[in-house]
């Protein structure tokens, strides 16, 4: 008996509900979710009594289609489905070649594509265009979504029911040669870095979720890079930071979910497919005249990625990167990142210069990592005592067990 | 050994309800296929059987009253049948016990089938 692979059910979801909103239109899109639950119920009934089929994906791609046949049969009079193939749904004629349609790879890929425009709409919130994200495309529930982002279940519910509310409130889903289209596409760009930096450095301890999220990130950044006008340089050298980025998460946490620093991390477990095809992204990127964000952060993790040791690291390189950085998009937290890269480059009594000339460090008093930054560039000049004290306002702010654990052992580490 | 029907019996509605995320979905799945695998390994599947479909027909009585399914509201609904082996009535009953439906609120009913000879 064949093995079901890992998530199937999630990822085809989302695949799902895109092509059942070419045939129902977004407006419909409750309905979408019914039909997707549908074809799971009988999956479940099927499948666990006699066994997975040999091609699960077409198995729960047929009964999606089967069912939408019936629903559209059954209510084409007293409905109105999408704009774009309502007249298509009205003879028998062209209903199945039509449906048939919606179900091609061609037709999800784009579908999933408008899906996610639409879900970065302006007019809501960022965390609520995450949580639709999350929800519609990647398949995942509002207790799963909570327990990542460390949120209450009922606060994940209402970001998707109010986002599911606009999302049904307009005619159809957002069209890629829209007028709008550069700016909803910095846009979605937006929601996909956020959604990637809560996998990546999220406060939960669960290491297989951060995993996922930041493997849904790059599914779906791969998907805008794949597409003809969506693959503008930012969107390839925001697809090259994520990969770049996510080489290495095998080697940040330990055995027991702990962080493991830069480092002390053992480089030989940094994922080379990855770091590939971050490369790759990242020279395809280099086009065009903006230089965004995400060139600058993909630059980073570039020199980071292709360092032996940390002290073989070109951290000058990094420095005037950070420089850069800190005029395009200036943040407390990159200024902290910036100041361990002059520290390394400098010694660490210019870095600790540096941490103190952060202007808002009041914005950072709750952040356990910069009380930690200033610790280790104290404990590296040999003032164990400073360091100490530092670790422990760390301690104090720490988010989770990891961050404890990992704070507790710096404190420790001073005395001996 | 004699033989066994297990008739699983679930209240459509709740079953929806209860459903959940797709990785949930995808996760009682798992759970009915290594339960299906327990009973193999046990030596006690005589037939794994059929899942049943929600729509059907019900033909009653002498006026032979033909009823239209589908019967996705019914309360008390049958949804599938396995056949066992087992020593005796309790063993079967005992080995329902994991069956996955049960967190899902449904129900298993244990049958033995009337053998031939005594």
């Amino acid at each position: 008996m064949a093995e079901l692979s890992e998530h199937l059910f999630r990822r085809e979801s989302g695949r799902m509900v895109a092509a059942l909103t070419r045939i129902f239109g977004v407006h419909n899109l409750a309905l979408a979710e019914d039909v997707v639950q549908d074809a799971f119920c009988r999956a479940l009934e099927v499948w666990g009594m006699r066994g997975v089929p040999d091609n699960p994906s077409a198995w729960l791609m047929t009964a999606a289609k089967n069912r939408a046949l019936d629903v559209v049969r059954r209510e084409r009079t007293s409905r109105t489905f999408a704009p774009e193939v309502s007249q298509l749904l009205e003879t028998e004629w062209t209903l199945a070649p039509t449906v048939a349609e919606a179900f091609a790879d061609h037709t999800i890929r784009d579908e999933q594509l408008r899906m996610m425009f639409s879900c970065c709409d302006p007019r809501l919130p960022e965390e609520v265009q995450v949580a639709l994200i999350l929800n519609i495309l990647c398949g995942f529930g509002a207790s799963e979504i909570a327990s990542a982002f460390l949120t209450g279940r009922a606060a994940i519910e209402k970001r998707i029911s109010r986002g599911k509310k606009v999302l049904a409130s307009s005619r159809r889903l957002f069209d890629l040669a829209d007028r709008e289209f550069a700016p909803r596409l910095s846009g979605v760009h937006r929601a996909l870095y956020l959604l990637f930096n809560e996998g990546y450095h999220s406060a939960s301890a669960k290491a297989p979720i951060r995993a996922e999220l930041c493997g849904e990130a790059i599914r779906l950044a791969s998907l805008l890079a794949e597409d003809g006008l969506a693959a503008t340089p930012a969107t390839l050298a925001l697809a090259a930071l994520m990969c770049l980025d996510a080489a290495r998460l095998p080697a940040r946490t330990d055995a027991l979910g702990d962080l493991n620093l830069l480092a002390d991390q053992d480089r030989s477990l940094w994922d080379p497919t990855l770091l590939r095809r971050g490369f790759e992204l990242l020279e395809r990127s280099a086009t065009g005249a903006d230089l965004t964000q995400y060139h600058v952060e993909a630059a980073i993790a570039a020199m980071h990625s292709s360092a032996p040791t940390v002290d073989a690291t070109d951290w000058r390189g990094i420095v005037s990167l950070f420089d850069t950085l800190m005029t395009i998009a200036p943040s407390p937290v990159v200024a902290l990142n910036r100041a361990i890269a002059i520290a390394q480059a400098d010694g660490p009594a210019r870095g600790l210069d540096e941490l103190r000339a952060i202007t808002d460090s009041e914005r950072l008093s709750s952040y356990p990592f910069y009380f930690a930054a200033m610790g280790e560039l104290e404990l590296r000049r040999g003032n164990a005592t400073a360091a100490r004290e530092h670790f422990q306002s760390a301690l104090a702010v720490a988010r989770n067990a990891a961050e404890r654990r990992h704070l507790s052992r710096r404190v420790q580490r001073c005395s001996e | 050994m004699s033989q066994f029907v297990y008739l699983y019996r679930i209240d459509a509605d709740e079953q929806r309800e209860r459903m959940g995320s797709p990785e949930r979905a995808q996760q009682s799945m798992q759970a009915w296929m290594n339960w299906m695998r327990q009973l193999e390994a046990g030596g006690h599947l005589k037939e794994r059987g059929q899942p049943l479909d929600r729509t059907g027909r019900l033909v009653r009585g002498k006026t032979r009253v033909v009823t239209d399914g589908p019967f996705a509201e019914a309360k008390d609904l049958v949804s599938g049948f396995t056949i066992v082996e087992a020593d005796d009535i309790a063993q079967a009953a005992e080995l329902a016990n994991g069956c996955p439906i049960l967190e899902g609120g449904g129900a298993v009913e244990v049958r033995p089938v009337l053998a031939m000879n005594f």
